[in-house]
Protein backbone atom coordinates (compact mmCIF):
# COMPACT_ATOMS: atom_id res chain seq x y z
CA UNK A 1 0.00 0.00 0.00
CA UNK A 2 1.29 3.47 -0.87
CA UNK A 3 1.84 6.25 1.61
CA UNK A 4 -1.27 7.35 3.43
CA UNK A 5 -2.29 10.91 4.20
CA UNK A 6 -5.46 10.82 6.25
CA UNK A 7 -7.33 13.91 7.39
CA UNK A 8 -7.95 17.40 6.12
CA UNK A 9 -9.71 18.31 2.92
CA UNK A 10 -9.88 14.75 1.51
CA UNK A 11 -11.59 13.52 4.69
CA UNK A 12 -14.15 16.35 4.52
CA UNK A 13 -14.79 15.54 0.86
CA UNK A 14 -15.18 11.80 1.58
CA UNK A 15 -17.71 12.48 4.36
CA UNK A 16 -19.40 15.08 2.15
CA UNK A 17 -19.70 12.58 -0.70
CA UNK A 18 -21.15 9.96 1.64
CA UNK A 19 -23.65 12.48 3.02
CA UNK A 20 -24.57 13.51 -0.53
CA UNK A 21 -25.17 9.84 -1.41
CA UNK A 22 -27.29 9.34 1.68
CA UNK A 23 -29.41 12.42 0.98
CA UNK A 24 -29.98 11.73 -2.71
CA UNK A 25 -31.04 8.18 -1.85
CA UNK A 26 -33.60 9.57 0.64
CA UNK A 27 -37.19 9.53 -0.60
CA UNK A 28 -38.11 12.64 1.40
CA UNK A 29 -35.85 14.67 -0.87
CA UNK A 30 -37.69 13.59 -4.01
CA UNK A 31 -41.05 14.14 -2.41
CA UNK A 32 -40.15 17.73 -1.58
CA UNK A 33 -38.49 18.32 -4.94
CA UNK A 34 -41.43 17.01 -6.94
CA UNK A 35 -43.83 19.05 -4.85
CA UNK A 36 -41.75 22.21 -5.43
CA UNK A 37 -41.60 21.56 -9.18
CA UNK A 38 -45.38 21.13 -9.24
CA UNK A 39 -45.86 24.45 -7.43
CA UNK A 40 -43.50 26.20 -9.90
CA UNK A 41 -45.44 24.54 -12.73
CA UNK A 42 -48.83 25.64 -11.48
CA UNK A 43 -47.67 29.19 -10.76
CA UNK A 44 -48.78 29.84 -14.35
CA UNK A 45 -52.30 28.74 -13.38
CA UNK A 46 -52.20 30.94 -10.29
CA UNK A 47 -51.27 33.88 -12.47
CA UNK A 48 -54.39 33.29 -14.55
CA UNK A 49 -56.59 33.36 -11.47
CA UNK A 50 -55.08 36.51 -10.02
CA UNK A 51 -55.34 40.11 -11.01
CA UNK A 52 -51.93 41.55 -11.87
CA UNK A 53 -48.88 41.05 -13.97
CA UNK A 54 -48.69 37.35 -14.88
CA UNK A 55 -44.89 37.27 -15.14
CA UNK A 56 -44.47 38.88 -11.73
CA UNK A 57 -46.77 36.33 -10.13
CA UNK A 58 -44.91 33.45 -11.76
CA UNK A 59 -41.57 34.87 -10.54
CA UNK A 60 -42.88 35.56 -7.06
CA UNK A 61 -44.49 32.16 -6.58
CA UNK A 62 -41.51 30.39 -8.17
CA UNK A 63 -38.91 32.11 -5.98
CA UNK A 64 -41.01 31.60 -2.84
CA UNK A 65 -41.43 27.89 -3.64
CA UNK A 66 -37.67 27.55 -4.22
CA UNK A 67 -36.88 29.25 -0.90
CA UNK A 68 -39.47 27.39 1.19
CA UNK A 69 -38.83 23.93 -0.24
CA UNK A 70 -35.10 24.49 0.04
CA UNK A 71 -35.49 25.29 3.73
CA UNK A 72 -37.81 22.31 4.23
CA UNK A 73 -35.23 20.01 2.65
CA UNK A 74 -32.47 21.50 4.80
CA UNK A 75 -34.55 20.88 7.91
CA UNK A 76 -36.05 17.45 7.18
CA UNK A 77 -32.99 15.90 5.59
CA UNK A 78 -30.43 17.94 7.56
CA UNK A 79 -31.49 17.38 11.14
CA UNK A 80 -31.59 13.61 10.80
CA UNK A 81 -28.14 13.32 9.23
CA UNK A 82 -26.02 13.61 12.37
CA UNK A 83 -28.64 12.05 14.63
CA UNK A 84 -28.92 8.94 12.45
CA UNK A 85 -25.15 8.44 12.58
CA UNK A 86 -25.27 8.52 16.37
CA UNK A 87 -28.44 6.49 16.79
CA UNK A 88 -27.30 3.73 14.42
CA UNK A 89 -23.77 3.93 15.85
CA UNK A 90 -22.16 4.33 12.45
CA UNK A 91 -20.38 7.30 13.99
CA UNK A 92 -18.41 4.91 16.24
CA UNK A 93 -16.44 3.32 13.43
CA UNK A 94 -16.25 6.62 11.59
CA UNK A 95 -14.70 8.53 14.50
CA UNK A 96 -12.36 5.60 15.21
CA UNK A 97 -10.73 6.46 11.86
CA UNK A 98 -8.13 9.26 11.69
CA UNK A 99 -10.98 11.78 11.46
CA UNK A 100 -11.38 14.85 13.66
CA UNK A 101 -14.88 15.51 14.89
CA UNK A 102 -14.85 18.94 13.24
CA UNK A 103 -13.98 17.28 9.89
CA UNK A 104 -16.94 14.98 10.34
CA UNK A 105 -19.32 17.87 10.93
CA UNK A 106 -17.93 20.09 8.17
CA UNK A 107 -18.13 17.06 5.83
CA UNK A 108 -21.79 16.65 6.76
CA UNK A 109 -22.33 20.35 6.02
CA UNK A 110 -20.59 20.12 2.65
CA UNK A 111 -22.62 17.04 1.66
CA UNK A 112 -25.97 18.45 2.67
CA UNK A 113 -25.29 21.87 1.18
CA UNK A 114 -24.28 20.23 -2.12
CA UNK A 115 -27.64 18.45 -2.20
CA UNK A 116 -29.42 21.73 -1.48
CA UNK A 117 -27.50 23.48 -4.25
CA UNK A 118 -28.40 20.70 -6.68
CA UNK A 119 -32.02 21.05 -5.60
CA UNK A 120 -31.82 24.80 -6.06
CA UNK A 121 -30.37 24.36 -9.55
CA UNK A 122 -33.15 21.96 -10.57
CA UNK A 123 -35.91 24.20 -9.21
CA UNK A 124 -34.34 27.34 -10.72
CA UNK A 125 -33.96 25.49 -14.02
CA UNK A 126 -37.69 24.71 -14.01
CA UNK A 127 -38.55 28.35 -13.30
CA UNK A 128 -36.11 29.60 -15.96
CA UNK A 129 -37.66 27.27 -18.57
CA UNK A 130 -41.14 28.47 -17.65
CA UNK A 131 -40.10 32.10 -18.01
CA UNK A 132 -38.13 31.46 -21.21
CA UNK A 133 -41.25 29.94 -22.81
CA UNK A 134 -43.03 33.21 -22.12
CA UNK A 135 -40.22 35.18 -23.71
CA UNK A 136 -39.17 36.61 -20.37
CA UNK A 137 -35.51 36.92 -19.36
CA UNK A 138 -34.87 34.88 -16.21
CA UNK A 139 -31.43 36.40 -15.46
CA UNK A 140 -32.63 39.29 -13.25
CA UNK A 141 -33.68 36.58 -10.75
CA UNK A 142 -30.06 35.51 -10.19
CA UNK A 143 -29.22 37.83 -7.23
CA UNK A 144 -32.30 36.57 -5.36
CA UNK A 145 -31.38 32.94 -6.08
CA UNK A 146 -27.81 33.52 -4.94
CA UNK A 147 -29.00 34.91 -1.61
CA UNK A 148 -31.49 32.04 -1.24
CA UNK A 149 -28.45 29.74 -1.48
CA UNK A 150 -26.73 31.78 1.25
CA UNK A 151 -29.86 31.57 3.39
CA UNK A 152 -29.91 27.79 2.92
CA UNK A 153 -26.27 27.64 4.07
CA UNK A 154 -27.22 29.42 7.31
CA UNK A 155 -30.27 27.18 7.85
CA UNK A 156 -28.13 24.07 7.20
CA UNK A 157 -25.61 25.29 9.77
CA UNK A 158 -28.39 25.66 12.35
CA UNK A 159 -29.79 22.21 11.46
CA UNK A 160 -26.34 20.73 12.12
CA UNK A 161 -25.90 22.65 15.37
CA UNK A 162 -29.24 21.51 16.76
CA UNK A 163 -28.88 17.94 15.55
CA UNK A 164 -25.53 17.74 17.36
CA UNK A 165 -27.31 18.73 20.55
CA UNK A 166 -30.73 17.10 20.49
CA UNK A 167 -33.13 14.71 18.74
CA UNK A 168 -34.56 15.23 15.23
CA UNK A 169 -38.00 16.45 16.37
CA UNK A 170 -36.57 19.17 18.61
CA UNK A 171 -33.87 19.96 16.05
CA UNK A 172 -36.52 20.51 13.36
CA UNK A 173 -38.58 22.72 15.66
CA UNK A 174 -35.56 24.79 16.71
CA UNK A 175 -34.31 25.17 13.15
CA UNK A 176 -37.74 26.27 11.93
CA UNK A 177 -38.01 28.63 14.90
CA UNK A 178 -34.68 30.24 13.98
CA UNK A 179 -35.79 30.48 10.32
CA UNK A 180 -39.03 32.26 11.24
CA UNK A 181 -37.33 34.44 13.88
CA UNK A 182 -34.63 35.31 11.35
CA UNK A 183 -37.26 36.58 8.92
CA UNK A 184 -38.92 38.64 11.64
CA UNK A 185 -35.81 39.87 13.44
CA UNK A 186 -36.04 43.27 11.67
CA UNK A 187 -39.29 43.89 13.58
CA UNK A 188 -37.31 43.84 16.83
CA UNK A 189 -35.91 47.25 15.84
CA UNK A 190 -39.44 48.65 15.57
CA UNK A 191 -40.42 46.95 18.80
CA UNK A 192 -37.45 48.41 20.72
CA UNK A 193 -38.64 51.96 19.95
CA UNK A 194 -41.79 51.23 21.94
CA UNK A 195 -39.85 49.97 24.95
CA UNK A 196 -38.65 52.15 27.85
CA UNK A 197 -34.90 52.80 28.17
CA UNK A 198 -33.05 50.07 30.06
CA UNK A 199 -32.81 46.30 30.22
CA UNK A 200 -35.74 45.58 27.90
CA UNK A 201 -34.09 47.58 25.11
CA UNK A 202 -30.75 45.90 25.68
CA UNK A 203 -32.40 42.49 25.42
CA UNK A 204 -34.15 43.59 22.25
CA UNK A 205 -30.86 44.87 20.79
CA UNK A 206 -29.07 41.68 21.87
CA UNK A 207 -31.66 39.48 20.18
CA UNK A 208 -31.55 41.58 17.03
CA UNK A 209 -27.78 41.17 16.72
CA UNK A 210 -27.82 37.52 17.78
CA UNK A 211 -30.52 36.25 15.43
CA UNK A 212 -29.78 35.90 11.74
CA UNK A 213 -31.33 38.68 9.68
CA UNK A 214 -32.85 36.73 6.79
CA UNK A 215 -34.65 39.87 5.60
CA UNK A 216 -31.26 41.05 4.29
CA UNK A 217 -31.02 37.90 2.21
CA UNK A 218 -34.53 38.22 0.77
CA UNK A 219 -34.44 39.96 -2.61
CA UNK A 220 -37.61 38.45 -4.02
CA UNK A 221 -39.61 41.70 -4.03
CA UNK A 222 -36.72 43.66 -5.56
CA UNK A 223 -36.07 41.27 -8.45
CA UNK A 224 -39.74 40.59 -9.17
CA UNK A 225 -40.60 44.29 -9.33
CA UNK A 226 -37.29 45.33 -10.84
CA UNK A 227 -36.42 47.69 -7.98
CA UNK A 228 -32.88 49.07 -7.87
CA UNK A 229 -30.39 47.66 -5.35
CA UNK A 230 -27.62 49.68 -3.64
CA UNK A 231 -24.14 49.07 -5.08
CA UNK A 232 -22.46 46.01 -3.62
CA UNK A 233 -25.60 44.97 -1.72
CA UNK A 234 -25.58 41.36 -2.91
CA UNK A 235 -21.88 40.91 -2.11
CA UNK A 236 -22.24 42.39 1.39
CA UNK A 237 -25.37 40.37 2.12
CA UNK A 238 -23.63 37.18 0.92
CA UNK A 239 -20.58 37.91 3.09
CA UNK A 240 -22.86 38.59 6.08
CA UNK A 241 -24.79 35.32 5.56
CA UNK A 242 -21.74 33.18 4.92
CA UNK A 243 -19.91 34.71 7.91
CA UNK A 244 -22.93 33.96 10.08
CA UNK A 245 -23.01 30.38 8.75
CA UNK A 246 -19.30 29.88 9.49
CA UNK A 247 -19.83 30.98 13.11
CA UNK A 248 -22.76 28.57 13.53
CA UNK A 249 -20.80 25.67 11.98
CA UNK A 250 -17.91 26.49 14.36
CA UNK A 251 -20.37 26.41 17.28
CA UNK A 252 -21.73 23.05 16.04
CA UNK A 253 -18.15 21.68 15.86
CA UNK A 254 -17.49 22.85 19.40
CA UNK A 255 -20.72 21.25 20.68
CA UNK A 256 -19.99 18.02 18.80
CA UNK A 257 -16.39 17.86 20.05
CA UNK A 258 -17.69 17.77 23.64
CA UNK A 259 -20.20 15.03 22.93
CA UNK A 260 -19.82 11.63 24.61
CA UNK A 261 -21.07 8.55 22.80
CA UNK A 262 -22.64 6.37 25.47
CA UNK B 1 -15.10 -20.44 2.84
CA UNK B 2 -12.26 -19.70 5.20
CA UNK B 3 -11.02 -16.29 6.10
CA UNK B 4 -7.35 -15.79 5.94
CA UNK B 5 -5.05 -13.12 7.19
CA UNK B 6 -1.98 -15.23 7.67
CA UNK B 7 1.15 -13.79 6.27
CA UNK B 8 4.28 -15.71 7.12
CA UNK B 9 6.63 -13.08 5.75
CA UNK B 10 5.84 -10.73 8.62
CA UNK B 11 6.39 -13.28 11.33
CA UNK B 12 9.97 -12.17 11.99
CA UNK B 13 8.90 -8.66 12.87
CA UNK B 14 6.53 -10.04 15.51
CA UNK B 15 9.37 -11.54 17.45
CA UNK B 16 11.45 -8.40 17.07
CA UNK B 17 8.60 -6.19 18.27
CA UNK B 18 7.55 -8.30 21.26
CA UNK B 19 9.13 -5.94 23.73
CA UNK B 20 7.19 -2.97 22.41
CA UNK B 21 3.92 -1.78 23.89
CA UNK B 22 0.89 -1.42 21.61
CA UNK B 23 -1.59 -0.06 24.13
CA UNK B 24 -0.98 1.35 27.56
CA UNK B 25 -3.80 2.26 29.91
CA UNK B 26 -2.94 3.77 33.26
CA UNK B 27 -5.13 4.73 36.20
CA UNK B 28 -8.20 5.03 34.00
CA UNK B 29 -11.42 6.21 35.64
CA UNK B 30 -14.85 6.81 34.21
CA UNK B 31 -18.20 7.43 35.86
CA UNK B 32 -21.62 8.38 34.55
CA UNK B 33 -24.36 10.38 36.17
CA UNK B 34 -26.98 8.21 37.85
CA UNK B 35 -30.70 8.00 37.24
CA UNK B 36 -32.30 11.46 36.84
CA UNK B 37 -28.82 12.93 37.19
CA UNK B 38 -28.58 11.96 40.86
CA UNK B 39 -25.25 10.58 42.04
CA UNK B 40 -22.50 8.98 39.94
CA UNK B 41 -22.20 5.41 38.74
CA UNK B 42 -18.63 4.21 38.47
CA UNK B 43 -18.04 2.35 35.19
CA UNK B 44 -14.25 1.98 35.23
CA UNK B 45 -12.11 2.43 38.32
CA UNK B 46 -8.34 2.75 38.28
CA UNK B 47 -7.75 0.45 35.31
CA UNK B 48 -4.12 -0.30 34.42
CA UNK B 49 -3.38 -2.46 31.38
CA UNK B 50 -0.41 -2.94 29.10
CA UNK B 51 -0.92 -4.71 25.80
CA UNK B 52 2.27 -5.85 24.14
CA UNK B 53 2.85 -5.75 20.40
CA UNK B 54 1.94 -8.92 18.57
CA UNK B 55 -0.26 -10.50 21.23
CA UNK B 56 -3.92 -11.42 21.36
CA UNK B 57 -5.40 -9.88 24.47
CA UNK B 58 -8.88 -10.68 25.73
CA UNK B 59 -10.79 -8.31 27.98
CA UNK B 60 -13.31 -10.49 29.78
CA UNK B 61 -16.08 -9.78 32.22
CA UNK B 62 -19.79 -10.12 32.88
CA UNK B 63 -22.46 -7.63 31.73
CA UNK B 64 -21.77 -4.09 32.84
CA UNK B 65 -18.17 -4.87 33.81
CA UNK B 66 -16.90 -1.81 31.90
CA UNK B 67 -15.49 -3.55 28.81
CA UNK B 68 -17.28 -1.45 26.18
CA UNK B 69 -16.72 1.73 28.21
CA UNK B 70 -12.98 0.97 28.24
CA UNK B 71 -12.94 0.40 24.47
CA UNK B 72 -14.89 3.60 23.85
CA UNK B 73 -12.37 5.55 25.92
CA UNK B 74 -9.49 4.00 23.94
CA UNK B 75 -11.18 5.20 20.74
CA UNK B 76 -11.96 8.67 22.08
CA UNK B 77 -15.73 8.17 21.94
CA UNK B 78 -15.87 8.74 25.70
CA UNK B 79 -13.63 11.06 27.71
CA UNK B 80 -11.93 9.50 30.75
CA UNK B 81 -12.50 11.28 34.07
CA UNK B 82 -8.86 10.57 34.87
CA UNK B 83 -6.01 8.46 33.61
CA UNK B 84 -4.02 8.11 30.44
CA UNK B 85 -4.23 6.00 27.30
CA UNK B 86 -1.37 5.71 24.83
CA UNK B 87 -1.38 3.80 21.56
CA UNK B 88 2.14 2.89 20.38
CA UNK B 89 3.33 5.60 22.73
CA UNK B 90 1.14 8.23 21.06
CA UNK B 91 -1.80 10.15 22.59
CA UNK B 92 -4.81 7.92 21.90
CA UNK B 93 -7.12 10.59 20.49
CA UNK B 94 -4.61 11.89 17.96
CA UNK B 95 -4.83 11.27 14.24
CA UNK B 96 -1.49 9.44 14.15
CA UNK B 97 -2.59 6.91 16.75
CA UNK B 98 -5.97 6.34 15.14
CA UNK B 99 -4.40 5.76 11.74
CA UNK B 100 -2.79 2.70 13.32
CA UNK B 101 -5.92 1.09 14.74
CA UNK B 102 -8.84 -0.84 13.31
CA UNK B 103 -12.10 -1.15 15.20
CA UNK B 104 -15.22 -3.25 15.03
CA UNK B 105 -18.06 -2.36 17.40
CA UNK B 106 -20.47 -4.87 18.91
CA UNK B 107 -23.45 -5.63 16.64
CA UNK B 108 -22.24 -3.26 13.93
CA UNK B 109 -24.62 -1.42 11.64
CA UNK B 110 -23.47 0.36 8.53
CA UNK B 111 -24.86 2.71 5.89
CA UNK B 112 -27.61 0.66 4.27
CA UNK B 113 -27.74 2.89 1.19
CA UNK B 114 -24.17 1.97 0.21
CA UNK B 115 -22.92 -1.16 -1.51
CA UNK B 116 -20.15 -3.20 0.13
CA UNK B 117 -17.60 -1.75 -2.31
CA UNK B 118 -18.77 1.85 -1.79
CA UNK B 119 -18.65 1.33 1.97
CA UNK B 120 -15.07 0.05 1.98
CA UNK B 121 -14.05 2.78 -0.45
CA UNK B 122 -15.44 5.40 1.95
CA UNK B 123 -13.42 4.01 4.85
CA UNK B 124 -10.30 3.64 2.71
CA UNK B 125 -10.64 7.33 1.79
CA UNK B 126 -10.89 8.23 5.47
CA UNK B 127 -7.65 6.31 6.01
CA UNK B 128 -6.03 8.48 3.35
CA UNK B 129 -5.36 5.53 1.02
CA UNK B 130 -4.61 6.90 -2.46
CA UNK B 131 -7.18 6.30 -5.23
CA UNK B 132 -4.72 4.18 -7.25
CA UNK B 133 -4.47 1.65 -4.40
CA UNK B 134 -8.08 1.59 -3.28
CA UNK B 135 -9.68 -0.55 -5.98
CA UNK B 136 -7.26 -3.47 -5.64
CA UNK B 137 -7.23 -3.20 -1.86
CA UNK B 138 -11.03 -3.38 -1.66
CA UNK B 139 -11.21 -6.36 -4.03
CA UNK B 140 -8.59 -8.18 -1.93
CA UNK B 141 -10.31 -7.33 1.35
CA UNK B 142 -13.73 -8.46 0.12
CA UNK B 143 -12.13 -11.70 -1.00
CA UNK B 144 -10.48 -12.19 2.40
CA UNK B 145 -13.79 -11.96 4.27
CA UNK B 146 -15.66 -14.01 1.67
CA UNK B 147 -17.83 -11.19 0.33
CA UNK B 148 -16.48 -10.95 -3.24
CA UNK B 149 -19.79 -12.10 -4.68
CA UNK B 150 -21.63 -9.40 -2.74
CA UNK B 151 -19.34 -6.49 -3.65
CA UNK B 152 -22.10 -4.56 -5.39
CA UNK B 153 -25.00 -5.54 -3.13
CA UNK B 154 -26.60 -2.78 -1.05
CA UNK B 155 -25.93 -3.25 2.66
CA UNK B 156 -29.65 -3.17 3.42
CA UNK B 157 -29.78 -6.66 1.90
CA UNK B 158 -26.97 -7.99 4.12
CA UNK B 159 -27.62 -10.59 6.83
CA UNK B 160 -26.20 -10.12 10.32
CA UNK B 161 -23.31 -12.47 9.59
CA UNK B 162 -22.46 -10.66 6.35
CA UNK B 163 -22.60 -7.28 8.12
CA UNK B 164 -20.21 -8.65 10.74
CA UNK B 165 -17.80 -9.78 8.00
CA UNK B 166 -17.97 -6.38 6.35
CA UNK B 167 -17.34 -4.78 9.72
CA UNK B 168 -14.23 -6.92 10.09
CA UNK B 169 -13.22 -5.95 6.57
CA UNK B 170 -13.35 -2.21 7.35
CA UNK B 171 -11.43 -2.83 10.58
CA UNK B 172 -8.52 -4.57 8.87
CA UNK B 173 -8.38 -3.31 5.29
CA UNK B 174 -5.87 -0.53 6.03
CA UNK B 175 -3.64 -3.09 7.78
CA UNK B 176 -3.70 -1.50 11.22
CA UNK B 177 -1.07 -2.46 13.78
CA UNK B 178 -3.64 -2.69 16.57
CA UNK B 179 -7.07 -4.18 16.00
CA UNK B 180 -9.80 -3.60 18.58
CA UNK B 181 -12.91 -5.78 18.48
CA UNK B 182 -15.85 -5.34 20.83
CA UNK B 183 -17.57 -8.72 21.25
CA UNK B 184 -16.57 -9.94 17.77
CA UNK B 185 -18.26 -13.33 18.21
CA UNK B 186 -21.50 -11.98 19.60
CA UNK B 187 -24.54 -13.28 17.76
CA UNK B 188 -22.57 -15.46 15.34
CA UNK B 189 -23.24 -19.14 14.72
CA UNK B 190 -20.50 -21.69 15.61
CA UNK B 191 -19.07 -21.59 12.08
CA UNK B 192 -18.97 -17.79 12.08
CA UNK B 193 -17.25 -17.81 15.48
CA UNK B 194 -14.62 -20.20 14.24
CA UNK B 195 -13.99 -17.98 11.23
CA UNK B 196 -13.55 -14.95 13.49
CA UNK B 197 -11.15 -16.93 15.68
CA UNK B 198 -9.14 -17.95 12.61
CA UNK B 199 -9.09 -14.35 11.43
CA UNK B 200 -7.79 -13.13 14.79
CA UNK B 201 -5.08 -15.81 14.82
CA UNK B 202 -4.21 -14.84 11.25
CA UNK B 203 -3.87 -11.20 12.27
CA UNK B 204 -1.44 -12.16 15.01
CA UNK B 205 0.55 -14.26 12.54
CA UNK B 206 0.74 -11.19 10.31
CA UNK B 207 2.33 -9.28 13.19
CA UNK B 208 -0.76 -7.38 14.36
CA UNK B 209 -1.87 -6.84 17.95
CA UNK B 210 -5.44 -7.83 18.73
CA UNK B 211 -7.39 -6.47 21.69
CA UNK B 212 -10.91 -7.77 22.06
CA UNK B 213 -13.67 -7.94 24.61
CA UNK B 214 -15.75 -11.05 25.00
CA UNK B 215 -18.12 -12.79 27.29
CA UNK B 216 -17.63 -16.11 25.47
CA UNK B 217 -14.89 -17.64 27.55
CA UNK B 218 -14.38 -20.74 25.41
CA UNK B 219 -13.46 -18.54 22.44
CA UNK B 220 -11.11 -16.41 24.50
CA UNK B 221 -9.45 -19.49 25.93
CA UNK B 222 -8.79 -20.86 22.46
CA UNK B 223 -6.99 -17.85 21.06
CA UNK B 224 -5.79 -15.42 23.75
CA UNK B 225 -2.18 -15.05 24.77
CA UNK B 226 -3.21 -13.00 27.78
CA UNK B 227 -6.50 -12.02 29.35
CA UNK B 228 -7.79 -9.51 31.86
CA UNK B 229 -10.90 -10.13 33.92
CA UNK B 230 -12.91 -7.04 34.69
CA UNK B 231 -15.76 -6.81 37.14
CA UNK B 232 -17.70 -3.69 38.13
CA UNK B 233 -15.08 -1.57 36.42
CA UNK B 234 -12.23 -3.04 38.46
CA UNK B 235 -9.48 -5.30 37.23
CA UNK B 236 -9.77 -8.67 38.97
CA UNK B 237 -7.03 -10.56 37.23
CA UNK B 238 -4.56 -10.14 34.38
CA UNK B 239 -1.92 -12.37 32.94
CA UNK B 240 -0.89 -15.04 30.49
CA UNK B 241 -3.48 -17.73 29.98
CA UNK B 242 -0.88 -20.45 30.43
CA UNK B 243 0.19 -19.10 33.82
CA UNK B 244 -3.33 -18.34 34.98
CA UNK B 245 -4.84 -21.69 34.17
CA UNK B 246 -2.93 -24.70 35.42
CA UNK B 247 -3.25 -27.81 33.36
CA UNK B 248 -4.15 -29.91 36.41
CA UNK B 249 -7.06 -32.31 36.28
CA UNK B 250 -9.84 -31.18 38.61
CA UNK B 251 -11.77 -34.45 38.38
CA UNK B 252 -12.58 -37.32 35.99
CA UNK B 253 -15.92 -38.00 34.41
CA UNK B 254 -16.49 -41.71 33.72
CA UNK B 255 -19.38 -43.03 31.63
CA UNK B 256 -20.33 -46.59 32.54
CA UNK B 257 -22.84 -49.08 31.06
CA UNK B 258 -24.34 -51.93 33.06
CA UNK B 259 -24.65 -52.71 36.77
CA UNK B 260 -22.47 -50.78 39.14
CA UNK B 261 -20.46 -52.57 41.86
CA UNK B 262 -21.89 -52.31 45.35
CA UNK B 263 -20.98 -49.14 47.19
CA UNK B 264 -20.44 -47.03 44.05
CA UNK B 265 -22.68 -43.99 43.86
CA UNK B 266 -24.99 -44.30 40.82
CA UNK B 267 -24.06 -40.78 39.67
CA UNK B 268 -26.29 -39.12 37.12
CA UNK B 269 -28.02 -40.79 34.16
CA UNK B 270 -26.00 -40.56 30.93
CA UNK B 271 -28.11 -40.94 27.83
CA UNK B 272 -29.53 -44.49 27.94
CA UNK B 273 -31.27 -45.95 30.96
CA UNK B 274 -28.43 -48.38 31.79
CA UNK B 275 -25.67 -45.75 31.44
CA UNK B 276 -24.27 -43.71 34.33
CA UNK B 277 -22.04 -40.66 34.52
CA UNK B 278 -19.71 -40.93 37.52
CA UNK B 279 -17.50 -38.20 38.93
CA UNK B 280 -14.15 -39.32 40.35
CA UNK B 281 -11.91 -37.03 42.37
CA UNK B 282 -8.40 -38.19 41.41
CA UNK B 283 -6.23 -40.81 39.67
CA UNK B 284 -6.20 -43.16 42.71
CA UNK B 285 -9.98 -43.17 42.94
CA UNK B 286 -10.19 -43.65 39.17
CA UNK B 287 -7.89 -46.69 39.29
CA UNK B 288 -9.93 -48.20 42.11
CA UNK B 289 -13.21 -47.61 40.24
CA UNK B 290 -11.88 -49.15 37.03
CA UNK B 291 -10.68 -52.23 38.96
CA UNK B 292 -14.05 -52.73 40.59
CA UNK B 293 -15.88 -52.21 37.30
CA UNK B 294 -13.58 -54.77 35.67
CA UNK B 295 -14.44 -57.31 38.37
CA UNK B 296 -18.18 -56.62 38.31
CA UNK B 297 -18.38 -56.79 34.51
CA UNK B 298 -19.38 -53.15 34.05
CA UNK B 299 -18.50 -51.61 30.73
CA UNK B 300 -16.49 -48.34 30.69
CA UNK B 301 -17.60 -46.19 27.77
CA UNK B 302 -15.45 -43.12 28.37
CA UNK B 303 -13.07 -41.46 30.82
CA UNK B 304 -12.78 -37.69 30.51
CA UNK B 305 -10.26 -35.71 32.56
CA UNK B 306 -11.88 -32.39 33.44
CA UNK B 307 -9.04 -29.86 33.43
CA UNK B 308 -9.10 -26.33 34.83
CA UNK B 309 -10.59 -23.86 32.37
CA UNK B 310 -10.87 -20.14 32.03
CA UNK B 311 -14.45 -20.54 33.17
CA UNK B 312 -13.25 -21.93 36.52
CA UNK B 313 -10.86 -19.04 36.91
CA UNK B 314 -13.59 -16.61 35.93
CA UNK B 315 -15.99 -18.12 38.49
CA UNK B 316 -13.31 -17.89 41.14
CA UNK B 317 -12.40 -14.26 40.43
CA UNK B 318 -15.78 -12.85 39.57
CA UNK B 319 -17.82 -15.09 41.81
CA UNK B 320 -20.85 -14.69 39.59
CA UNK B 321 -22.77 -16.84 37.20
CA UNK B 322 -20.69 -17.22 34.09
CA UNK B 323 -22.43 -15.77 31.07
CA UNK B 324 -23.11 -18.34 28.39
CA UNK B 325 -22.90 -17.90 24.64
CA UNK B 326 -26.39 -16.50 24.40
CA UNK B 327 -25.55 -13.88 26.98
CA UNK B 328 -24.32 -10.39 26.44
CA UNK B 329 -21.06 -8.79 27.57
Amino acid sequence: MGERHPGGFSTILAIGLNTFREAIRDRVLYLLLVFALIIIGVSRLLSLLTVGDEEKIIKDVGLSAIAIFGVMTAVFVGVSLVFKEIERRTVYTLLAQPVQRSEFLVGKFVGLFSVLLLNLLLMSGALFVLLAFRGESPWPLLPALLLIAVELAVVTAFALLFSSLTNPVLSSLWTFAVYVAGHLSWSLLMFREKLPEGAARWICDGLYWLLPNFKRLDLKAQVVHGLPLPDGYVAFAAIYGLGYGVVIVALACWAFSRKEFL
Amino acid sequence: MGWSWRNGSNRGSVVASDSRVALEISALHKSFSGHLGIGRRKAVEGLDLTIRCGEIFGLLGPNGAGKTTTIKMILGLLRPDAGEIRIFGLPHAGREARARIGYLPENPYFYEYLTAREFLDFYARLQGIPARDRRDLITRTLDRVGLSERADTALRKFSKGMTQRLGLAQAIQHEPDLVIFDEPMSGLDPLGRREVRDLILGLRDAGKTVFFSSHILQDAEMICDRVAILQSGTLRSVGGLKEMISNRVRWFEVTVRGDLPAGVDAGSPAGREDEHLLRVADVEALRELLDRLHRSGGQVLSVWPRRETLEDLFMERVGAAVPREDGHG
